[in-house]
């Protein structure tokens, strides 16, 4: 296998001949009906690009509007609607669907040995569910919106606001379903289709990190679609369950909101840590450091990403002693996380390391990714959190590990299988040049702030004209964010440049382990030829890299 | 085209991302389980909005409890239990290749089904007849606590109780039609003759799905319908 | 108390800063050093328990004092002193309502003397909102349907920020104030300057208008219980329980009487839901509260953990 140079490669029409899952059949039709679970992928890969730009045109407004401390841009309910809408958005449609049902679909069979999810009509049912769910909102959103937040809070959802709770809400549960179809397929397709050999211990960290998150989507997302289910018939009939004026409490809302929406910020981030684990085995030419570690860490962050919901209400009036309570849990689920950076770091002690365009996303999701994390500590703090809970600096945390994690460990992700997945490689210098753009457009963003959060900024204000000496690092955060998109637009263009003029991709153009990669780019439609037999241990770079072999992955 | 098939006897029921008909049967039941758990956790979520508000309201749901027809409701368990007999019996039918038994137990299932659903009729209507269905017409004034007499529940209370009450029952009752929908295409596969004794995966799984509803069912019926009773 | 929320935070500036530094130097050594050179393997290093328990042992106990400090400083954030002067606070969209015990009413603005201990007994008309005092790096949700509670002791006179910090509408952003501190001569200059008199006097109008002393006598003749001396103490329901009677209790009697009966009482006493203001239950509990005799313990109003029964304290 592997890795010609361009100037050996066979001429691109041969290449173009050879069936595969992209050219076995053409037509709507074909797509909008299939069960290969490698179109599945793109499917979702078209739609949830589509969420992330509508999401990301939210952002720049919000950014446009506090670029001034006045109220100038927009009018208050308006403002109101678009942090909201960006919330929706980003997290239901964007982060939750990204990884898992682009790259999981993709790759989850291939790294494991079928030839397809365990269910590939549920998957396609799944994508279905997700455009409903996406329409809704989008309709939602063109008549008229919802300005609650993202967390929709009762009282004030279910009493006090005028817009389209209902709707949203809707929109949100049937997304919902989508998310627990697919986290149900790839339980039962890791526990029950796997290549012969492939043994737990030898699945890819890819598999045990979608493995993990699955099991979060199954439990969590259920809750918060009965929730809803509560929230709109509250509004509906008025039954008093959250309205204290009826004998409700307002605050069972939010423990039943978090207990589902803080294990979803583990859906959003383990997958980016399964990717960024391939990256770095990869690009380093070794096996991860700590195997096991890394694997149960996975899993311990799904045990006890549930067990910490409220470290969102240590000032919603629950008692003193629940807080501790929570705290402590919260510093537990800490540690797994802190566990990995560390055995990410030790992966790159003695290895032989290339600086291609995935490798840099994966430096900039360790670096992001552990400031997020450290952040984390300190609004696990009670004393902390007492005052930075509310303000810009939770903003800025979770901005931090949702978009310097898990959008960065997606987007490497993206450029590290765009192979196998287009059959084509991206351009190199313009791929590097994009991840630099989006490391300091991304820094300039979010870091100002953590400063505006600590200084008492509060979120979700769209007027600050009382303190205008919050300006200066508001300024500081917009141009960061205009940086930060046209490095986010830069891989939409040469991706799409990439399908009709990039170089074909060899089998293995990074010469990296994996039975994904043992096959060609792109798949045919069933994978492999032969069901593949498994002997040997994961991440077996030093066979891969064995002397009467290229060394060096040349793929340019 | 792409055809790796290199069995020799390929099992017609065999789908092609299968390497065995064993394989498919384990999918397709761990599938349902988990599917299950998923459900566990949609009903569990106000399970616990229950648990919370009997806590703190107990007399006034103790009162609300007492006015719904714990009759109807034990016969809707059995009812539900004894569908669930009938299911079993499918799925046994199914696995020894009776065909009559087959078709009589789903056909059986569903008649319990509806009558589940009937009676739920009847006790939704009886509610509304009474006011006790929450929302601009609900009136629960003047109605003891149990074990408390002359004091009388609040009547806001009373409504988080009836709210709870047709958020769940409904919920389950939506479940219980799914269900039905479910049987019915199990029915109409019976009848064309597409199970045998190798391959009746949907009556198994069909089974564990309404074995579930029925468990729920065991759940919600101590819950809302007896409530401190024995006063 | 911003000062010991500081000091934590400068503490964890510290150490957060020297692990993200560590990692950041590993890690841009080990790319540099590590640099794939033509003719040089990677090693294949399976692991080391040793180390994975090393670097799980010591980041932990970091937390775990870190966690410590976060929670001594929180249980003294949420701990009011006994003697603190009080204000209640009723937030509606979009404004502070503040009324000090004195009877002076402020709106978005609260006058307090420099170096006094102050609680703030608060609640909303509304929606969900949040107190948040960025100066005293102190912060506390402001819910409907009971009290919550938030103290502070300014030490600097000064004017000082006062925002919402939850999100509550159209005009959230416009809900802010200022908490302005005072030298204790200006600050008596101020609350002596108009009002109609203190809390309590308005509550115990109230409380003559309303009737309540029809049933609420001060001997045993009473067809209510007698409150002289009622707040803080513990009281006996009919249903056994006993609770303490603290400000969300008194405030629930009045507006759900059946919910805890006192024991060996009818069952007769009207609802005020909806006949009484957040105001006037604030004044009416105030005036209950003045004819106890010392000031009892202070509210632990807070702890109100969803799983129990409202209005009873953590024994």
């Amino acid at each position: 296998m592997s890795m010609p140079s361009a100037m050996t490669q066979p001429p691109i029409p041969q290449a173009a001949e050879r069936e595969n899952y992209l050219n076995k059949e053409y037509g709507a039709w074909s797509w909008l009906f299939t069960t290969d679970h490698k179109r599945i992928a793109l499917l979702y890969l078209i739609s949830i690009t589509f969420f992330f730009f509508i999401g990301g045109f939210f952002a720049l407004l919000i950014r446009l509007e506090l670029l001034t401390p006045a109220g100038d841009l927009v009018q208050a309910d308006t403002y109101n609607k678009l942090f909201t809408m960006h919330g929706m958005v980003m997290v239901f449609f964007f982060l939750i669907p990204s990884i898992p049902a682009v790259l999981g679909n993709f790759l989850v069979p291939l790294m494991i040995g079928a030839k397809d999810l365990a269910f590939p009509k549920i998957n396609l049912f799944s994508w279905y569910l997700y455009i409903i769910g996406g329409v809704m909102m989008m309709h939602c959103m063109l008549t008229g919106g919802v300005d609650t937040g993202w967390t929709f809070y009762a009282p004030f959802s279910t009493n006090f606001t005028n817009t389209k709770i209902v709707e949203a809400g809707l929109a949100i549960f049937v997304a919902g379903f989508s998310s627990i179809l697919t986290g149900l397929n790839f339980v039962v397709t890791i526990h029950r289709m796997r290549a012969p050999g492939m043994t737990w211990s030898r699945l890819p960290l890819f598999i045990w990190a979608h493995y993990a998150t699955s099991i979060i989507q199954l439990l969590g997302t259920p809750v918060i679609a009965v929730t809803i289910v509560l929230v709109a018939a509250e509004r509906a009939l008025h039954l008093g369950i959250f309205d204290p004026k009826l004998g409700g409490d307002p605050v069972l809302f939010q423990h039943l909101f978090w207990f589902y929406s803080h294990p979803a910020v583990y859906i959003m981030i383990l997958p980016a840590m399964g990717v960024v684990t391939e990256i770095i085995a990869c690009f380093s030419r070794k096996r991860i450091f700590g195997y096991s570690f890394v694997a149960f860490s996975s899993i311990a962050i799904a045990v006890f990403g549930f067990l910490v919901w409220a470290h969102h209400m240590f000032v919603a009036g629950i008692s003193v002693y629940s807080a501790l309570v929570f705290s402590f849990l919260s510093y537990a689920v800490a540690l797994p996380s802190a566990i990995k950076v560390f055995n990410w770091t030790a992966t790159l002690y003695k290895g032989s390391i290339h600086y291609d365009a995935p490798m840099l996303y994966a430096f900039g999701f360790l670096g992001l990714f552990t400031i997020g994390g450290l952040t984390g500590l300190f609004l696990a703090a009670l004393g902390i959190d007492v005052h930075v809970t509310d303000t810009y600096f939770v903003v800025a945390h979770f901005h931090y590990i949702m978009v310097g994690g898990a959008v960065m460990g997606y987007l490497g992700g993206m450029h590290f299988w765009w192979p196998k997945i287009s059959g084509r490689l991206y351009p190199e210098g313009w791929a590097r040049l994009a991840a630099l753009i989006v490391f300091i457009g991304f820094n300039l963003t979010f870091f100002p702030q953590f400063l505006l959060g600590y200084m008492g900024m509060p979120r979700r204000y769209y007027d600050y004209s009382h303190m205008p000496e919050f300006q200066v690092l508001n300024v500081l955060s917009t141009a960061g964010a205009t940086v930060l998109g046209v490095g986010y637009l830069l891989p939409m263009v040469y991706f799409l440049w990439s399908m009709r003029y990039g170089k074909p991709a060899s089998d293995n153009p990074w010469n990296a382990a994996g039975l994904e990669w043992k096959t060609t780019s792109p798949p045919t439609t069933f994978n492999f030829d032969e069901e593949p037999v498994v002997t040997w241990e994961a991440y077996n770079y030093e066979e891969l890299d064995a002397p009467h072999k290229e060394e060096v992955p040349v793929a340019r | 085209m792409h055809d790796n098939s290199t069995v020799a006897v390929h099992d017609p029921a065999l789908l092609h991302h299968f390497a065995e008909p064993q394989q498919q049967r384990d999918a397709a039941s761990l599938g349902m389980w988990v599917f299950l758990a998923t459900e566990v956790m949609f009903f569990g979520g106000l399970f616990c909005a229950y648990l919370v508000y009997r806590r703190w309201y107990f007399g006034d749901f103790a009162a609300a409890s007492k006015s719904i027809n714990m009759w109807l409701g034990a016969t809707n368990t059995a009812v539900l239990i004894c569908s669930s007999l009938t299911v079993v019996l499918a799925v046994w039918a199914a696995q020894t290749a009776r065909r009559t038994l087959l078709i009589g137990s789903l056909v059986l299932t569903m008649l319990l089904g509806f009558a589940f659903l009937g009676i739920k009729g009847i006790e939704y209507r009886d509610k509304f007849v009474e006011h006790h269905v929450p929302g601009a017409s609900f009136s629960f004034e003047h109605e003891e606590i149990p074990g408390h007499p002359g004091q009388y529940a609040n009547p806001q209370h009373a409504q988080i109780f009836f709210s709870l009450y047709f958020v769940m029952t409904g919920l389950h009752a939506l479940h219980m039609i799914i269900g039905l929908g479910i049987f019915l295409w199990l029915l109409i596969m019976a009848w064309k003759g597409r199970f045998t004794p190798e391959w009746h995966t949907p009556i198994e799984i069909g089974g564990l799905y309404w074995h579930f509803v029925d468990i729920v069912w065991i759940y919600l019926f101590p819950l809302l319908y007896l409530i401190d009773r024995h006063k | 108390m911003a000062g010991h929320v500081d000091a934590l935070y400068i503490f964890l500036l510290i150490v957060t800063g020297m692990m993200a530094l560590l990692v950041f130097v590993l890690v841009i050594f080990f790319a540099a050093r590590f640099r794939h050179r033509p003719g040089v393997r990677a090693e294949q290093i399976e692991g080391s328990t040793a180390l994975e328990v090393t670097w799980s042992a010591i980041p932990f106990l970091i937390f775990m004092v870190i966690f410590g400090w976060g929670a001594l400083v929180y249980f003294q954030e949420r701990t009011p002193p006994d003697d603190a002067t009080e204000v209640y606070v009723v937030a509606k969209q979009w404004m502070w309502k503040l009324e000090h015990a004195e009877g002076q009413r402020e709106i978005n603005e609260l006058h307090v003397p420099v170096g006094r201990d102050v609680k703030l007994i608060m609640t909303s008309q509304d929606v969900i909102h949040s107190f948040y005092i960025p100066a005293f790096r102190i912060k506390q949700d402001v819910l409907p349907g009971r009290y919550t509670v938030e103290w502070f002791r300014a030490t600097k006179p000064g004017v000082y920020h006062l925002f919402c910090a939850e999100y509550c509408g159209t005009q959230h952003s416009g809900m802010v104030g200022d908490i302005i501190v005072q030298e204790p001569a200006q600050y008596e200059a101020w609350i002596n300057g108009g009002s109609g008199g203190p809390l309590s006097a308005t509550g115990e109008k109230i409380f003559s208008e309303l009737g309540c002393a029809t049933c609420h006598r001060t001997d045993t003749q009473g067809r209510g219980p007698n409150l002289q001396g009622v707040f803080g103490k513990p009281v006996q329901l009919e249903d056994g329980r006993t609770v303490t009677a603290d400000e969300n209790y008194l405030r629930e009697c009045i507006l759900d009487p059946g919910a805890k009966r006192v024991k060996g009482f009818q069952p007769i006493m009207p609802t005020f839901q909806g006949l009484v203001t957040e105001e006037q239950v604030n004044a009416l509990v105030a005036y209950i509260k003045s004819i106890s005799p010392a000031k009892p313990e202070a509210v632990r109003a807070q702890a109100q953990p969803n799983a129990q029964p409202k209005g009873s304290q953590v024994q």
